[in-house]
């Protein structure tokens, strides 16, 4: 163990005692024929190779300590939510990919900068160490509430067609007729921060504040991060949501007023 | 001096089949003047349905355009156009609620915001087939189909349109409502015979020669010469 270090190091010896903890319970669903075996193989194969790439990029963008990696990093994580929240989706558009991806981007970065620069107050702002792990949680949580709402602004619209071409027969504006469908998707996009903000610290510890309290901060430290940390995500993740609802809304509904449900298509 | 235009018109509209190279319909030209009571007939699938849904401008035209008193609707005019010219559903879906506020709901919308809901006016209609205040404050899921469809029209008729673009309003009715429905829309353009037009899509021979003086044929999308 080092000393100057306020946690305990990790060999590879250790971490290897962790798998047989796994390896027995591949052994347990083997003898039970409880058909766990193959996957729970993967889901192991899968984090070590995963978590272990991602140390070495992580080390080498440490090491350089220059912005340049960091924001390519940062750039890279964001394409891979965008990814990621479009295939989460049942009903797709042309131009998703876009529209998700620039709303990951915008909300991810905004929010991120501001708690670099101006509460957290990091110098020089893109230290990696701070900006990396930051950008990642905000991300992670943005890409769920964009996902969740984007699948339930289509799907309100889907089942609920007669019901806003009601409103623009009547004389509705394409706003008017689409609002119950974005009020529902923007709600729907917020409610895992919002269900999380309430029970945090609660029912489980959050990873973040974990880590600390595992890295010796003190524990007022540690909440006081896990605060700020939860306001940062709740503010990203309603304006990524937010903001791509409004995007795909604009795709959607043209500027005669019309619904453009043919430009929807199923992906199941 | 010039001829007076008419009140909605048609010109040269033409909407392409979206996976090939045909038109759903093409070349429909039409005049809605002010008083018209017109029937627009012809086979399942010639397109009857798509041309009332552009003409109420729900539908995006790849030619042509739709006129309103000769001139071009442009885009921010589109809702106003379209609480002039209504155009009622197959099946007009109501919102949850009441019966109330159902027809409540065109006063809800920025269109006309000015405008209070003619209540006394709701009950008058009501009047005249039988129904009396109670069935406005029942609700929408307690209605049979029929019911709902009067309804969709009553909410339609109240707010006060200039045109009414009727697609196959009684189709799915059973013959009491579908009779309440013919008289229902009759006496509203009686009200004003001069200024109230309807554009009515039927497939029922004796219903057109009811409510309707000039018929519209279509066939495969093309209009033939009306009769």
């Amino acid at each position: 163990m080092s000393q100057a270090a306020s946690y305990l190091e990790l060999s590879y010896w250790q971490v290897g005692l962790a798998t047989l903890l796994i390896l027995f319970n591949g052994a347990l669903s083997l003898a039970l024929r409880l058909g766990l075996g193959k996957r729970l193989l993967v889901a192991t194969v899968r984090t070590t190779v995963q978590l272990l790439l991602v140390g070495l990029v992580l080390q080498q963008v440490f090491a350089l300590r220059h912005w340049a990696p960091v924001l390519a990093l940062a750039f890279v994580m964001v394409l891979i939510a965008g990814i990621a929240a479009v295939r989460r989706t049942t009903h797709r558009y042309s131009g998703i990919w876009m529209d998700t991806t620039l709303s990951i981007l915008v909300s991810s970065w905004v929010i991120a900068g501001l708690a670099l620069g101006a509460i957290l107050r990091v110098e020089p702002w893109y230290l990696p160490q701070y900006a990396i792990p930051l950008l990642g949680m905000i991300l992670g949580n943005t890409l769920t509430g964009i996902s969740l709402g984007l699948d339930r602004f289509t799907e309100t619209l889907t089942q609920g067609r007669d019901r806003v071409e009601l409103l623009l027969t009547l004389g509705g504006t394409r706003w008017e007729a689409a609002l119950p469908a974005i009020r529902q998707a923007a709600s729907t996009g917020m409610i895992p921060i919002l269900n999380s903000m309430t029970v945090v610290g609660i029912v489980s510890l959050p990873g973040m504040m974990t880590g600390q309290l595992l890295a010796g901060v003190s524990p007022v430290q540690a909440v006081k991060y896990q605060i700020v940390i939860m306001f940062l995500i709740a503010s990203a993740t309603a304006l990524g949501t937010v903001g791509a609802i409004l995007l795909s809304y604009r795709r959607l509904f043209s500027r005669r007023h019309q619904f453009r449900f043919d430009a929807l298509r199923d992906t199941l | 001096m010039t001829p007076r235009a008419s009140l909605l018109s048609a010109r040269d509209l033409g909407r392409r089949h979206p996976s090939d190279d045909g038109w759903l319909f093409q070349d429909i030209d039409l005049d809605l003047e002010s008083g018209d009571r017109l029937a627009l007939v012809g086979p399942t699938g010639s397109g009857k349905s798509l041309i009332l849904r552009a003409l109420a401008l729900l539908d995006p035209v790849d030619r042509g355009e739709v006129l309103w008193e000769g001139l071009r609707v442009s885009d921010s005019e589109v809702p106003t156009y379209r609480s002039k010219a209504i155009y009622l559903q197959q099946r007009s879906p109501l919102v949850p609620g009441t019966v109330e506020e159902n027809l409540r709901l065109p006063f809800e919308l920025r269109s006309r915001s000015h405008q209070p809901f003619p209540r006394d006016e709701a009950l008058h209609l009501l009047e005249q087939f039988g129904a009396g205040e109670d069935f406005l404050a029942k609700r929408g899921v307690n209605l049979s189909g029929g019911e709902r469809q009067i309804v969709g029209l009553l909410r339609a008729l109240l707010a006060n349109p200039t045109v009414l673009l009727l697609d196959e309003p009684t189709a799915s009715l059973d013959r009491d409502s579908a009779a309440i429905v013919e008289q229902l829309v009759l006496a509203w353009q009686a009200d004003s015979p001069d200024d109230r037009t309807y554009l009515w899509v039927s497939h029922d021979p004796e219903q057109v020669v009811r409510v309707t003086d000039r018929i519209l044929k279509l066939d495969r999308g093309r209009l033939e010469v009306s009769s």
